[in-house]
């Protein structure tokens, strides 16, 4: 697939992103899944670009169909993409079919996991999972499980589990489903997949979302400090206002620095250094950013009529799914420190 | 959309093959460099050192072979410079003339100027300051008052130049100065000259020793000191684009965030291979960082090469950098209590002693961080 054909891509999902994320829509989908909207991605395809083309997908690099997800981020999308996205990946892997519709992945909360036995060469999932990104929206669900030591994918339908719901910060839907049920289908996990990689590309994928936010954020509130006029001049006019948004644009092109190392970390076989420091990084970079946007808003910025919030709010969810900076931190401090004083500068030039 | 955009850093094979032809070199010349002196980065000065570096081609990398350069790319350079730093290579006798003085002259200098300097130049025996900053001009550089006049065969020069970073040991100064009559704007009638340090009477240099009691500084004053007509950089007058452009172009190198590299090396070293959750979390966080700012500032060396002017971009590089630099020390101190000593035993208190003596000018030095906001600010439509 060509360069063009990606930005091709990449053009309709914002066109569609743009026609679909208006302030109003975003408030009703925060009470209401927009299923039109869905519609219009499932009808664009974008929901299946991490997909292989031998599993039916239409041949997008992984770099270019995760960009996808900075577009969301920045357009608040608030939409299964990202979660329907990392479960068709999960199942293509697999060999696994993928369905039609909105999907998820499960356990995505620190720790948990799922009991997958075989008895009788009859397989059952059973245990409950919170946090679990659109639960109550999707048709189905990949399922990363172990079984004898060895990474599974299951492929549950919706009917196969019970819900408590849930939300974040911004009201997407992160539900406990529990399940006691015998999962559609169950296949070995590709090669070097498991837990840790699953966690992984669920955190590219959050910070590349956050990636996306900022840089709205910081486009918004740039323009609200030339609108605004006090004291007899656009706000932006004040050295203290315009520091702090240099100080936000920085963060922001940390953070898309960031996503950019996340989405090459993905594709080059789910590299879990690369990954680790990005999302520590986004996620920095979301929570600094988040704040300086509300406060160049001022009080206005507060309301849940202005529509900052809803960048904000998913910036200050985001950063703590699939991981926080503290424990991504982790991964990467105790990787430099094994690797020790003398190799340093080896292992970030590696990296 | 964003007023910037960091495009990913081109692959370059080339350059990861060099990378282990620089290390190999690195290991034997560095072989018995202390931390404390490696601590010194970019302001160690070692002529010997720059003679071996010109020698093996990695001077003046991205210049025209006719004027002793090797036509390498930017990406290239790039990673000979940020093995140097990270290594803590004596770099300073020629880092200025290389980075900047070198480019200036190719881009503006006459043909004479080109040839009789930028090989020598290359060849790491021939070594530049900038004459920029005076006591009453800093960030404020349009305010400069050394002044050139005009005389028979050339111009005396008049004024006083401050922060001259190792004007004592160099064989040139790339001197900003006005020369206009002062009526037009402040950007008008500046221009630029090269001066010969060892040949120009009427010039006097004074050290100004920095906090630590190092002289890396220096105080130039121009007391009716003669320079030829030949000695002219670029257009009379046209000193203000001449020196911005040059400004510009070096501000997201790796010199502008591996400054207090060498304290996380060795802190990492006093940490042990199995450090405290919370210190691995600490070291993973700096890390994470540098890999994040290291991205960042591949990315402006790939636009640099692509023919772009990312300033904007290079100034955001250079404020993010300058943070992390800064931090550093400060987080290493609290997870390895130690006392500062620039004469300790210690590898870590002798390090952590320099680089916090020198700490306030990562802020300061190449553009002062409310400057460089500044810069972003307007790049972001504000001003």
């Amino acid at each position: 697939m060509s360069d063009t054909t990606a930005d091709l891509l990449r053009e309709t999902a914002t066109r569609l992103f743009q026609e679909h994320c208006e302030a109003p829509q975003l408030r009703a989908a925060e009470r209401e899944f927009p299923a039109a909207a869905w519609a219009a991605v499932e009808e664009a395809g974008l929901h299946r670009a991490l997909v292989p083309e031998e599993a039916g997908g239409y041949g997008v690099k992984v770099t270019d169909a995760l960009s996808l997800l900075r577009v969301a981020g920045e357009h608040a999308l608030p939409l299964p993409l990202a979660e329907t996205m990392l479960a068709s990946w999960l199942l293509a892997g697999a060999g696994l079919p993928i369905p039609d519709g909105p999907l998820t992945v499960a356990p995505v909360a620190t720790g948990e996991a799922l009991t997958l036995t075989r008895k009788d060469g009859a397989w059952h999932l059973g245990g409950a999972t919170s946090r679990v990104p659109w639960g109550r929206n999707a048709v189905a669900a990949a399922v990363l499980a172990a079984h004898e030591g060895v990474p599974h994918v299951a492929l549950l339908p919706a009917s196969a589990w019970t819900i408590a719901e849930g939300e974040n910060l911004a009201r997407e839907p992160r539900d406990t489903l529990s399940f006691d049920a015998a999962p559609e289908a169950v296949e070995p996990a590709a090669s070097g997949i498991g837990p840790a990689q699953l966690r992984a590309v669920g955190a590219a994928m959050r910070s590349l979302q956050m990636a996306g936010a900022l840089a709205r954020i910081t486009a918004v509130s740039v323009q609200y400090a030339q609108d605004r006029v006090q004291f007899g001049r656009p706000i932006g006019k004040f050295q203290a206002v315009q520091q702090n948004l240099a100080v936000l644009a920085g963060q922001t092109a940390a953070a898309s620095a960031a996503a950019d190392m996340a989405a090459e970390a993905v594709a080059e076989g789910v590299r879990l250094l690369p990954i680790a420091a990005a999302k520590a990084r986004a996620g920095e970079a979301a929570g600094q950013g988040a704040a300086i946007a509300h406060q160049v808003h001022g009080a206005i910025g507060f309301t849940y009529e202005h529509s900052l919030h809803f960048s904000t709010k998913r910036l200050l969810s985001w950063r703590d799914e699939f991981g926080n900076e503290a424990e991504w931190n982790l991964l990467v401090g105790r990787h430099m420190a094994k690797a020790g004083a003398d190799r340093l500068w080896a292992e970030i030039t590696a990296a | 959309m964003n007023a910037f955009a960091f495009a990913p850093p081109p692959p370059s094979p080339a350059a990861e093959a060099l990378r282990d032809e620089v290390r190999d070199f690195l290991k034997t010349e560095l072989a018995g460099r202390t931390p404390l002196q490696k601590a010194e980065s970019w302001n160690g000065h070692d002529p010997e050192f720059s003679r071996k570096m010109g020698a093996r081609g990695w001077i003046g990398m991205t210049w025209p072979k006719k004027y002793g350069g090797h036509e390498r790319t930017a990406l290239e350079r790039y990673v000979v410079l940020e093995e140097m730093l990270a290594a803590g290579a004596p770099v300073s006798a020629h880092w200025i003339a290389d980075r900047q003085s070198g480019p200036l002259l190719l881009r503006v200098g006459t043909e004479e100027q080109r040839q009789s300097i930028l090989p020598r130049i290359a060849a790491g025996e021939c070594f530049f300051c900038i004459g920029m900053s005076e006591p009453d001009s800093g960030s404020d550089l349009a305010s400069t008052r050394t002044r050139a006049t005009p005389v028979q065969g050339g111009f005396l020069v008049n004024g006083t130049k401050l922060w001259t970073s190792l004007a004592h040991l160099s064989h040139y100064m790339i001197l900003f100065c006005r020369t206009g009559d002062g009526k037009e704007d402040k950007h008008a009638g500046v221009s630029q000259f090269l001066v010969d340090l060892k040949n120009t009477s009427g010039l006097s240099i004074r050290p100004v020793n920095a906090q630590s009691g190092e002289h890396h500084f220096n105080e130039v004053v121009f007391s009716d000191a003669f320079l030829p007509e030949t000695a002219v950089i670029g257009k009379l007058g046209d000193g203000w684009n001449q020196v911005t452009s040059e400004l510009a172009l070096e501000r997201s190198g790796p010199e502008r965030f591996l400054s207090s590299f060498a304290v996380l090396v060795e802190l990492l070293r006093v940490l042990g291979r199995d450090p405290s959750e919370r210190a691995a979390i600490a070291v993973g966080r700096l890390s994470s960082h540098i890999l994040t700012l290291r991205r960042l500032s591949r990315s402006v060396a790939g636009m640099l090469q692509e023919g772009a002017n990312p300033a904007l971009e290079a100034a955001m590089v250079k404020d993010l950098g300058a943070l992390l630099e800064q931090e550093i020390p400060e987080v290493a101190r609290l997870l390895s209590p130690v006392e500062p000593s620039v004469s300790s035993d210690s590898d870590f208190a002798a390090v952590m002693a320099y680089v916090m003596l020198h700490a306030p000018s990562f802020s300061l030095r190449g553009g002062t961080r409310e400057i460089l906001r500044g810069i972003i600010a307007r790049g972001l439509g504000l001003r």
